[in-house]
């Protein structure tokens, strides 16, 4: 199979504004149907944190054709999957099936998207199973880390310091008329895209989606600009105490880059090398092989369609955090103030390019890899492109998106566990 | 030499067992040696062992040291990793096929010349005891290794792979490198390639890599059987949060028999195939009886089973998270009355036409990827014999609804289980 581009995946747009892309895959039965909706958190109010994401659910509970019991019958009887899931940005979806059952699947598909009926039984049910989540939530360590981090990151009004499954409080407040509206002012065709990946022959799928879409008219939502985000000038540190525990978990970060700045890929080199390549990079070689304080610590830069964070993460013994925090702090003033080696910048940039027949070796990594291009508007050619885009980015390069996006001593930490004793 | 669909299983003099099959969808290739080491062959005083001898591994030898192996690996553009299972451990790699031979090279080097650095030793010691605590920050695994020491009170499989805290507090370099060399040896390993290559190649290869290993000693005998359960066991955990949870185990057959295949479809049944396919199943389960039962009737927000396939016979283990307001002892009452059905009742013959096709897709779906493929190979060599994974869907297939029934009423019992409750302090 060679590297999907503009010769093997095909788009089109429909009529109602709908991209498809499609590429053929015949060394394996299955087929992959990937995409997204532009609806989300970012159009719920506030006080309605969670409104997108128990929407998205409440879908896949009962449809004008079909119940909840029947939608799960179908499709687990065929071992197919179908997901929703609300995002800030966008409301993704995602298909999972033999090549045969696709006409079942696109059905079902069409069906909670353009039909949903928001049953109130089921709506009461999702809300239970919501809630508990959130208890659970409430109990671990990493996941009131994460939560905190963006409370502390992004400005107060910004979607991204809440929630995207909100907090009981809001939860429990919604009701089947707040979801059912939130669907029909934001669920529609305008911004969708949808990727199928798989046996499946391109003329005939290009058909059968616009069989399914190419008749819906929905409505969407007009967005405001996202408030700014100011660079964080201070250190902004709080704890989430949860007794009981034996470990706590640290995150330590910025907001970072948006996946169309154009310094995305120097950050993406520089958080590889920071705590990614290898064993998690310089990170991972500091803060848990030489000092052995954590079984993991790595870190990530997000992209995305707004300035998503580029954020650490470690989970150590509640006595070590201090220890931790002041290595994690170590191994990004030293990237932000001494170039790379020319050596590690190679090394990384090798693993970076040469990963890629690993990523796009199954029918799910080729289709998210198609949808970040059409997404990103990075272009049909981008996979050809990307080694070249790669190999230019130099010790410079790396080092000024370092001191853009990165501050040793100006920054959000939240920290989740029981009091060290 | 490969037969017709490019597959060769062979062994070489020095007793090193070899698994090889091309796959050519994309120019990947994944390498896998499996050791038949893990908690299973541990005792008290060295629980954690292999586990901890698996995280030695990646500490360096004289050939490739600290930290040169993963970023040999990376700049390839591989992935890298290892892991300790009850009956195993494994080291992989997956790389672009035409790199493969560096990972043939790094795991022949290290099958015997792993450094047990005592400073590293000391380094590593803080990073397991920092993995077993991210794990006892989970209510879920607190209660499941109560009760798995509860399910078994001889054999090891009642201990889990990351080690009692103490253990793993105390044991020496000397410990763990001993048992570096009891275990590590060609006769008690498993090698297998997947991928973009030709496999008579491939053979040639690992020959070249790994023939002049030479074995040591023979293994130590695990003789510990565990006696029939005589009666159900309750464990009952107390600990922080809001939630509680429930799991349940039943002593399961071997995998050699058809009880375990007839188990397997029983469970499909009650829990959905995603527990038939062990690794990365992705399928839902909301048609399942036990959804319906407990997650349906707002009792659970979740529930899962599982028959882990193993060297000696395990459990049948069914999870639930509890729907708040709700107790534990709720969720068991509607648990008993659909397992009292199943046992009077069998299963329908939908359902076990149901989970045939949901496995066949499942298998569909991981021959896309050389890892899986390979992960699939070496695990089944562990326990039985990649014919078992060959055969996997035919015996599945066999299944009769008499035959769930029967399993049903042999094994779900109530004198046959273990029955445990994480209660949350604020309920206890």
């Amino acid at each position: 199979m060679s590297t999907p581009g503009p010769e093997d995946i095909t788009r089109s747009e429909l009529p109602n504004g709908i991209v498809v892309l499609v590429r053929e895959n015949h060394d394996s039965p299955s087929v992959v149907v990937s995409g997204y909706l532009h609806v989300g958190a970012y159009d719920e109010r506030p006080e309605q944190a969670g409104l997108a994401t128990f929407t998205a659910g409440t879908l896949m509970r009962g449809t004008a054709n079909r119940t909840f019991e029947r939608i799960y019958e179908e499709l687990e009887s065929v071992g197919a999957s179908v997901g929703l899931g609300g995002g800030t940005h966008t409301t993704g979806f995602g298909t999972k099936s033999l090549v045969e059952d696709l006409p079942l699947v696109l059905d079902i598909l069409t069906d909670v998207l353009r039909h949903p009926t928001f049953p109130g039984d089921e709506i009461e049910k999702l809300r239970g199973e919501i809630l508990t989540d959130l208890e659970e939530r409430a109990h671990d360590t990493r996941r009131m880390a994460g939560l905190t981090f963006y409370e502390l990151a992004y400005p107060e009004e910004h979607p991204y310091a809440r929630s995207l499954i909100g907090c009981s409080e809001t939860i429990s407040a919604l009701n089947r008329d707040d979801l059912a509206e939130f669907y029909a002012g934001g669920y529609g065709p305008q911004g969708m895209t949808i990727v199928v990946v798989g046996a499946v022959e391109t003329g005939d799928t290009l058909a059968r989606i616009e069989d399914a879409f190419g008749g819906w008219e929905g409505h969407s939502y007009d967005r405001d600009p996202l408030p700014d985000v100011p660079r964080i000038a201070e250190v902004r540190e709080r704890t989430v105490p949860i007794h009981g525990k034996a470990q706590s978990d640290i995150v330590l970060g910025y907001p970072g880059p948006p996946r169309a700045a154009p310094d995305f890929l120097d950050a993406f080199v520089c958080n590889t090398i920071l705590g990614v390549f290898g064993l998690m990079g310089r990170l991972g070689e500091n803060v848990r092989d030489a000092q052995g304080l954590a079984y993991y610590s790595s870190s990530r830069v997000a992209g995305g369609p707004g300035p998503g964070p580029w954020r650490v993460i470690a989970g150590v013994n509640p006595v070590n955090v201090e220890r931790a925090i002041a290595s994690i702090r170590a191994e990004i003033r030293r990237i932000c103030d001494e170039p790379v080696g020319e050596r590690e910048l190679d090394d990384n940039k090798a693993f970076i390019t040469g990963i890629l027949p690993l990523q796009l070796e199954t029918n799910d990594g080729v289709a998210r890899t198609i949808l970040n291009m059409e997404r990103y508007s990075l272009g049909l050619d981008y996979l050809q492109r990307y080694a070249d885009l790669i190999g230019e980015i130099t010790v410079g390069r790396v080092q000024a998106a370092a001191r853009r996006w990165l501050d040793p001593d100006a920054y959000a930490l939240a920290i989740a566990g029981p009091p060290a004793i | 030499m490969k037969n017709i669909n490019g597959f060769v299983k062979t062994q070489l003099s020095n007793g090193l067992a070899v698994l090889v099959k091309e796959a050519h969808a994309a120019p990947v290739a994944s390498f896998w040696v499996w050791y038949r080491v893990g908690s299973r062959n541990e005792h008290l005083g060295i629980t954690g062992i292999s586990h901890w001898v698996e995280h030695m591994l990646f500490k360096g030898t004289q050939a490739f040291p600290k930290g040169v192996a993963e970023r040999d690996i990376a700049r390839e553009g591989g992935v890298f990793n290892g892991m300790t299972g009850y009956d195993f451990t494994t080291y992989f790699a997956t790389l672009p096929a035409d790199r493969i031979e560096l990972a043939l090279r790094i795991e022949a080097d290290r099958m015997v010349n792993a450094l047990f650095d005592p400073d590293e030793v000391a380094a590593e010691r803080t990073v397991i005891i920092s993995e077993r605590q991210g794990a006892e920050n989970e209510p879920e695994f607190l209660l499941s290794e109560e009760l798995m020491a509860a399910a078994f009170r001889v054999h090891p499989y009642g201990t889990d792979t990351v080690g009692h805290m103490c253990d793993l507090e105390r044991m020496t370099r000397d410990q763990l490198f001993a048992h570096y060399r009891t275990y590590y040896v060609p006769h008690n390993a498993l090698a297998v390639a997947v991928g973009d290559f030709d496999a008579d190649e491939m053979v040639r290869l690992v020959e070249q890599c790994f023939g002049a290993t030479s074995n040591s000693p023979d293994i130590p005998p695990m003789n510990a059987v565990e006696p029939p359960q005589r009666g159900e066991r309750r464990v009952v955990v107390e600990g922080e949060g809001n939630v509680a949870y429930l799991q349940m185990v039943f002593r399961a057959p071997t995998v050699h028999g058809p009880d375990f295949f007839a188990l397997t479809a029983l469970d499909a049944a009650l829990t959905g195939a995603s527990g038939v396919t062990f690794f990365g199943g992705s399928l839902t389960n909301k048609s399942s009886r036990l959804y319906k039962a407990l997650v349906a009737t707002e009792l659970a927000t979740a529930i899962s089973g599982s028959l882990l396939p193993t060297v000696d016979p395990f459990v049948y283990s069914l999870s639930a998270v509890v729907h708040a307001g709700v107790t534990p002892a709720e969720v068991v009452e509607a648990l008993d009355a659909e397992l009292a059905r199943v046992a009077a009742e069998s299963v329908t013959q939908k359902e076990l036409t149901k989970a045939i096709k949901q496995v066949k897709a499942q298998f569909a779906y991981s021959s896309e990827s050389v890892t899986a493929q390979a992960l699939w190979l070496g695990f089944s060599g562990i326990f039985a014999d990649y014919n078992w994974f060959e055969n996997y869907i035919a015996n599945l297939s066999a299944v009769t609804v008499e035959d769930a029934q029967r399993v049903a009423q042999k094994y779900l019992r109530r004198s046959n289980r273990t029955v445990g409750w994480y209660v949350p302090e604020s309920n206890a």
